[in-house]
């Protein structure tokens, strides 16, 4: 099988490649760039003039619910709605019904999204059993059944000499770590960021400290463990700042953002805005300000949806006792090139912090069009103005604050290994 | 967007959700309305017709009885049908949640709710979800609000202070927690009150509590120096954990209201407290009983207050359900 786009304008970050060329595949590998390969076939094309076509983008954070929370959103919804939004794999935590701390379940989750055939799903394994904070997980067992890395997803493993020991048995495979750092007494019952508007909505409150205790924590244990470990969607300038100088001392850590928390602010809340209630919570404008300088710094390597599909239901109650998260698969590209479009990226720099870079979190071979590599590819048009409609979401989870935004940028094809996975339908175009 | 939930499309004040947001010229209707009101429970007959027909549904999720009381009253002078419901709610998503229990109430014709739950952003929730012509009082959400509460208060201040304009307010006790001083604050300001101070320990001042407009103090004798009015809160025992106040004693010796402390103030200041008191906890009996307090004025206050705030509410209510 032979298929070539045609004339697109090929951003390949890992490879410098920035300029329209021809991209030709072949059994679903990239085959080469510009000239055919010899023997080469077209049994395909696709005319991309006009259209920017980069690697398949890779989301770090993503629940897809299924198994143990069907009743929000199911594998396939949720594959369907990644394609959509040009996500070609996924990272999932391991906080499914039940957890993924054996490698039966990491298996099983891996082979009913290769039934979909839609994106890849790389799941993370729980660092402790059943994300009790108690017991190790047989690590070699979840690195062998393809875990990308170990993680206690939103549950603090509270005890210090437990934690060591965990992230310390995760290097001994090379498995790194991802950690949502934070301080369950100081997070308390808190749903909002401590601040103006936790005292003005009389809101619980999570304080700054509820992070940066944390990750003073953990990063005092990678220290003297030199375990690979990933902060999972720092929310607070300080923290950030932290993790930079853990970075210039060349502890083995790395950091991503959540795109909501690079476009809003605690101040979005308005009035009980049950949509802009997520976790870690919207920071004041300062901590925003930093989230984006880290992406600039360097600090920040990618940018991930965090990804959250809530039934109806789950936000319509007050404040406090709706449920935090936002279904983002379908805003992540148009969210990140509002960034490009505000000068802060460049498309490039924008387009690495979904791809490569997250690949190099992930240490997956993917996020690049190099030659052999698979043919995992996105292809948007850039100049596409729309008007973002949560109610026309994929995802089953219509859960996203940013309805009724104007975006620039939309996909219009997705291939998976070399197949269409999903073809704007033209009255979209 | 706050002022386009509690105003309709006329102007017409439409749900009393929060102080926030509301015109000067709103509040002073408001009280100048309770003020027609006040002579009112003296009467031989003491009920008017304002509300006859209309249904009012106390919907207290979480229990008080001193203030549905207050609001059945009001409700009953101004000769409306009342139901008091307190429904038990489950936290968990099993139960019946709120909007199914308003939308069930409202299937059966009612006109006005007024909502007490446990939760900030209660009151809010229920007015996004009911049709133009149901109006929703808001009883106390959680820690958020408290607007009626303050505006009986806003009230009796000004039936002793006869202007704002030139007022220094100290509020003391648990601010963090206390959705009464959160719509004080806002209708302080609104009215003009030039100084407004918070007094508590470290630990009961929310954060950047200055950006509502107020002064805070943790020193009580400081804090009183020459204020005009001093509204003491409740203190909640059971929401300090241990760790908010060290202990009772300490607390009443720093932050109670004794005679001494209140000669920090000026000589004709007013004590107020929205009830119910703790006494030796937050105040003295002496002071909660003595010349400057009005608390009982409060009390008597809070029944007009009511009715004016129910019958500006429904009085615009029959151009909204033709629209």
């Amino acid at each position: 099988m032979g298929m070539v786009i045609r004339n697109g304008r090929v951003i390949d970050p890992a490879h410098n490649v920035d300029g329209n060329h021809n991209l030709y595949i072949n059994d679903g590998f990239i085959a080469a760039l510009d000239d055919p390969p010899e023997d080469f076939e077209t049994d395909r094309e696709i005319d991309a003039n006009g259209l920017v076509v980069c690697p398949g983008l890779i989301d770090l954070r993503a629940r897809l619910r299924e198994p143990g929370q069907e009743y929000k959103a199911t594998l396939d919804s949720e594959l369907s709605a990644a394609v959509a939004g040009g996500i070609t794999t996924l990272c999932i935590p391991p906080d499914t019904n039940p957890v993924i701390d054996t490698p039966a379940m990491a298996q099983m989750i891996q082979q009913r999204a290769w039934q979909i055939g839609k994106s890849f799903i790389h799941p993370l394994g729980a660092l402790t059993q059943n994300l009790e904070g108690k017991t190790l997980t047989n690590m070699a067992g979840l690195d062998e059944a393809g875990c990308v890395g170990v993680s206690n997803a939103l549950v603090a493993v509270k005890d210090t000499v437990v934690m060591r020991r965990a992230i310390q048995y995760a290097s001994t495979f090379e498995l790194t770590v991802f950690l949502h750092s934070h301080d369950p007494w100081l997070w308390g019952n808190g749903v909002v960021h401590e601040g103006e508007i936790s005292t003005r909505l009389g809101l619980p409150a999570i304080p700054e400290a509820a992070e940066t205790v944390g990750v003073a924590r953990d990063l005092a244990l990678i220290e003297t463990t030199q375990a690979a470990c990933h902060f999972n969607g720092l929310s607070t300038a300080r923290a950030v700042d932290m993790v930079a100088r853990a970075q210039r001392e060349g502890l083995p850590v790395t950091t991503d953002v959540t795109a909501h928390h690079l476009h809003l602010t605690e101040h979005d809340i308005g009035f009980f805005n049950t949509l802009c209630h997520v976790a870690p919570p919207l920071r004041s404008q300062r901590d925003r300000d930093r989230l984006i300088s880290g992406l600039k710094d360097g600090t920040i390597t990618a940018i991930c949806s965090d990804h959250q599909p809530h039934e109806p239901d789950a936000k319509l109650a007050p404040f406090s006792e709706s449920e935090p998260g936002i279904s983002g698969l379908e805003t992540l590209l148009p969210l990140t090139i509002k960034l490009v479009i505000e000068n802060v990226l460049t498309l490039s720099e924008a387009i690495a912090l979904l791809t490569i870079k997250p690949a190099q979190i992930l240490n997956i071979d993917s996020g690049h069009l190099g030659v052999g590599a698979t043919a995992d590819i996105c292809i948007f048009d850039l100049e596409s103005e729309w008007t973002f409609d949560r109610g026309k979401m994929l995802s089953r989870g219509k859960n996203n604050p940013f309805h009724n935004w104007p975006f620039r940028g939309r996909v219009t094809h997705t291939l998976i290994g070399g197949e269409l996975a999903y073809t704007r339908q033209s009255e979209n175009l | 967007m706050i002022a386009d939930m509690q105003y309709d499309q006329t102007g017409q004040l439409r749900h009393f959700l929060t102080i926030e947001g509301l015109e000067r010229e709103t509040l002073v209707h408001i009280l100048d309305t309770a003020e027609s009101f006040i002579t009112f429970g003296e009467r031989e007959i003491k009920k008017v017709p304002i509300l006859r027909g209309k249904t009012v549904v106390n919907l207290f999720f979480e229990n008080s009885t001193r203030t549905r009381t207050t609001f059945e009253i009001a409700a009953k002078r101004l000769s409306a049908d009342v139901i008091n419901l307190n429904p038990t709610r489950l936290s968990t998503s099993k139960g019946e949640s709120v909007l199914d229990t308003v939308k069930t109430l409202e299937a059966m014709h009612t006109d006005l709710f007024v909502v007490r739950d446990a939760h900030s952003g209660a009151a809010f929730l229920i007015a996004h979800h009911v049709p133009p012509h149901v109006a929703v009082i808001n009883a106390g959400d959680g820690r958020h609000a408290h607007p009626t509460q303050a505006m009986l208060d806003m009230f009796t201040i000004r039936q002793y202070k006869k202007e704002f304009n030139n007022l220094n307010v100290a509020i003391v006790g648990d601010i963090l927690h206390s959705r009464v001083a959160r719509s004080q604050i806002h209708a302080l300001n609104i009215l003009g009150v030039p100084e407004i101070r918070v007094i508590a320990p470290k630990t009961l001042l929310p954060t950047e509590v200055e950006r509502l407009g107020v002064h805070p103090y943790s020193d009580m004798s400081l804090g009183l120096k020459d204020v005009d009015v001093i509204i003491m809160l409740r203190l909640q025992l059971e929401r300090m954990q241990g760790t908010l106040i060290a202990s009772e004693q300490e607390y009443f010796n720093l932050y109670g209201l004794t005679g001494d402390k209140l000669a920090h103030a000026k000589p004709d200041a007013l004590v107020m407290h929205p009830g119910p008191i703790n006494r030796g906890l937050e105040i003295a009996s002496d002071v909660a009983d003595g010349p400057h307090s009005v608390i009982l004025n409060q009390v008597t206050n809070g029944i007009a207050v009511r009715m004016s705030i129910m019958a500006i509410i429904m009085g615009g209510q029959a151009g909204r359900r033709e629209t």
